[in-house]
């Protein structure tokens, strides 16, 4: 009867016996490669290669991936930052929307519920601020002459990322940078969470390119985006190396990459972060305009 | 040269109906596979520096100005002004209003100044406007003019009309070189470009060229592998050699890279020249000499190092 529905009759069917001897099917699983995420697509590394990660496969960048990703943020920085403040915040929120969604994933990957929690909070912190830094940081200047004289934060550009493991710690690097019309290629270590992020950036109507993120050898990669001329910011936070921070930060100089140096004991992101992750990734903008009598 | 048609005029549209047909898929397919190649290091620098030489350098805009014009110039003769080997564009290209502009800023300086003529983009004006449009530029100091063919009589298969304007332009031209565009987007199969492309040559063409720029679709791999092999061709019968100028939507390394090859593998060496092909072209030179900096500097460039125009 059943072969019958499935418009398959003519065949002859199998005696009976023979069948109940049949071991029940096994369902193959679908195993996940973890992807690099350039310009809102996940793509494997241009160069093909991928590493093991605690028995996963994951993209292992290469430097022709960071160049990839420099153009997308590129590309979407100017729109990024055109967004009015109060869309970027809306965006950031629904990122944490998508997070709070995805906790088992995050669970399954071995993401204390708590470490969870802390990054959905700061999401939504950080996607409070985006409508009010300005106020905050920027402002009337008292000027002797008959201007207003008005001071406004702008975006860097495009930071380049190197982030610490974790994903509070990631969330932590790349919310101040997105939230002021930043956009980011990021250097992430842990990669299934950092891929797992991706996912949820994907989901939340991040525009593409806003957020990159690679996977890798950040020694291999970040060299090639501290020398990178269309690259205007460079966040250090997860270099563990002393010397390695410290030869990045010499070829950030060539191009005056603004820096940010990953602090002596480490961060704790538990912490408050405070303003200085948005305002070291703002440039201010003074404008002075003739007043009238 | 007066362009003399090897053949009866009376047997033009026999000739090039007898043209054999283009193998769309096979032709699509194999500028496809060609495209594939990889050119690294040192033959990615020669590349480059042979793709810089190969461009004309365009703005044609109604809102050209004579500043503009001039930084143009300015930055066709010296393209990288921080590195002294950086070579200079093959040409600029203006409208016939800008070549005096043109003419004073490029002087002495071995660039070619080529201009527009014959009531481009459309083409659509009386024979003796186009004429007198063309007389002005070489006048002016043109020494490359770019006509456009009358897509419409083509299209109406009005053979005889497009010939006798390219004659016609192509004496008005003088001593300049003549480049047809054939504005392969609105000629709708490969079978009316190699039709076209044979038909300008007959007609005394030193170049052709794909496109205006000024259309939907513009220079494609395969339509200028088409136009390729048409002048490989027409040397073999005519014994005249022919260039090859793709134009619009060319926009980065990979894509003038692409080109060159298409060039080695078709036609050969005799073509990669800049006598012989050009590319018509405003951002594709900024990415060359992003390329360019990467290579010598070994530090990836930006879109911030170089003049907007």
């Amino acid at each position: 009867m059943a072969a019958r529905v499935a418009g398959t009759a003519w065949r002859r069917t199998l005696p009976k016996s023979t069948k109940a001897m049949e071991p029940a099917p096994v369902r193959l699983s679908v195993r996940k490669t973890y992807k690099l995420y350039i310009g809102g697509k996940f793509p494997r590394s241009e160069s093909g290669r991928t590493f093991v990660v605690d028995g996963d496969n994951v993209a292992l960048a290469s430097r022709k991936d960071a160049r990839d990703a420099v153009v997308a943020a590129r590309a979407a920085q100017p729109g990024w930052a055109g967004a009015t403040a109060y869309n970027r915040g809306q965006v950031l929120y629904r990122v944490a929307e998508m997070l709070e969604a995805r906790r088992d994933e995050f669970a399954a990957l071995g993401v204390p519920a708590d470490e969870v929690d802390a990054a959905i909070d700061r999401l939504v912190w950080y996607a409070g601020w985006s409508d009010k830094i300005a106020q905050v940081t920027g402002g009337a200047n008292p000027v002797a002459g008959p201007f207003f004289n008005i001071s406004a934060p702008e975006p860097t550009g495009v930071v380049a990322v190197v982030a610490p493991a974790g994903l509070l710690g990631l969330v932590s690097v790349i919310a101040p940078a997105v939230v002021t019309g930043n956009t980011t290629v990021v250097l992430a270590a842990g990669p299934q969470v950092a891929v797992t992020l991706a996912e949820v950036f994907a989901t939340s109507d991040v525009p593409g390119g806003v957020v990159n993120i690679l996977t890798g050898k950040y020694a291999e990669t970040a060299p090639w985006l501290a020398s990178h001329a269309d690259v205007n910011a460079l966040d250090l936070t997860g270099v563990e190396q002393r010397e390695l921070a410290g030869e990045l930060e010499r070829a950030a100089a060539g191009t005056l990459k603004r820096v940010i140096r990953p602090s002596a004991g480490g961060t704790d992101f538990t912490a408050d972060p405070g303003l200085r992750p948005m305002t070291t990734l703002l440039e201010t903008k003074t404008v002075w305009h003739p007043k009238g009598y | 040269m007066t362009a003399t048609a090897p053949i009866g005029l009376s047997d033009l549209r026999t000739h090039l109906y007898g043209l054999p047909g283009v193998d769309k898929v096979g032709v699509e397919a194999r500028a496809a596979a060609l495209a594939t190649r990889s050119v690294k290091t040192s033959a990615k620098t020669k590349a480059i520096d042979l793709a810089i030489r190969m461009v004309d350098l365009t703005t044609l805009e109604g809102a050209d100005t004579p500043g503009k014009v001039r930084a143009l110039c300015a930055k066709g003769m010296r393209p990288d002004p921080a590195d002294p080997s950086c070579p200079s564009v093959g040409a600029i290209c203006v409208y016939p209003a800008m070549v005096p502009v043109a003419a004073a800023a490029l002087a002495g300086s071995g660039v070619h100044l080529a201009s527009v003529a014959t009531a481009f983009p459309s083409g659509q004006a009386p024979l003796e406007v186009k004429l007198a449009d063309t007389r002005a530029a070489v006048a002016a100091g043109a020494d490359e003019i770019d006509m456009v063919i009358s897509r419409g009589a083509f299209l109406a298969g009005d053979y005889r009309k497009v010939f006798d304007e390219i004659v016609a332009v192509k004496e008005a031209c003088g001593a300049a070189h003549l480049k047809v565009i054939l504005e392969t987007g609105e000629l709708a199969t490969y079978d009316n470009i190699r039709r076209a492309s044979w038909l300008a040559m007959l007609a005394g063409a030193d170049f052709i060229k794909t496109s205006t720029g000024k259309v939907a679709v513009n220079a494609t791999l395969p339509i200028t592998l088409v136009m390729l092999e048409a002048v490989r061709d027409f040397r073999d019968v005519h014994g005249r050699q022919v260039g090859v100028k793709p134009a619009g939507g060319i926009k980065n390394t990979k894509d003038a890279i692409k080109y060159l090859v298409l060039i080695n593998e078709t036609v050969g060496d005799d073509w990669l020249d800049p006598a012989w092909f050009r590319f018509g072209a405003s951002s594709l030179l900024n990415d060359l000499l992003m390329q360019r900096t990467k290579l010598t500097t070994g530090h990836y460039s930006g879109p911030d190092y170089f003049t907007l125009d």
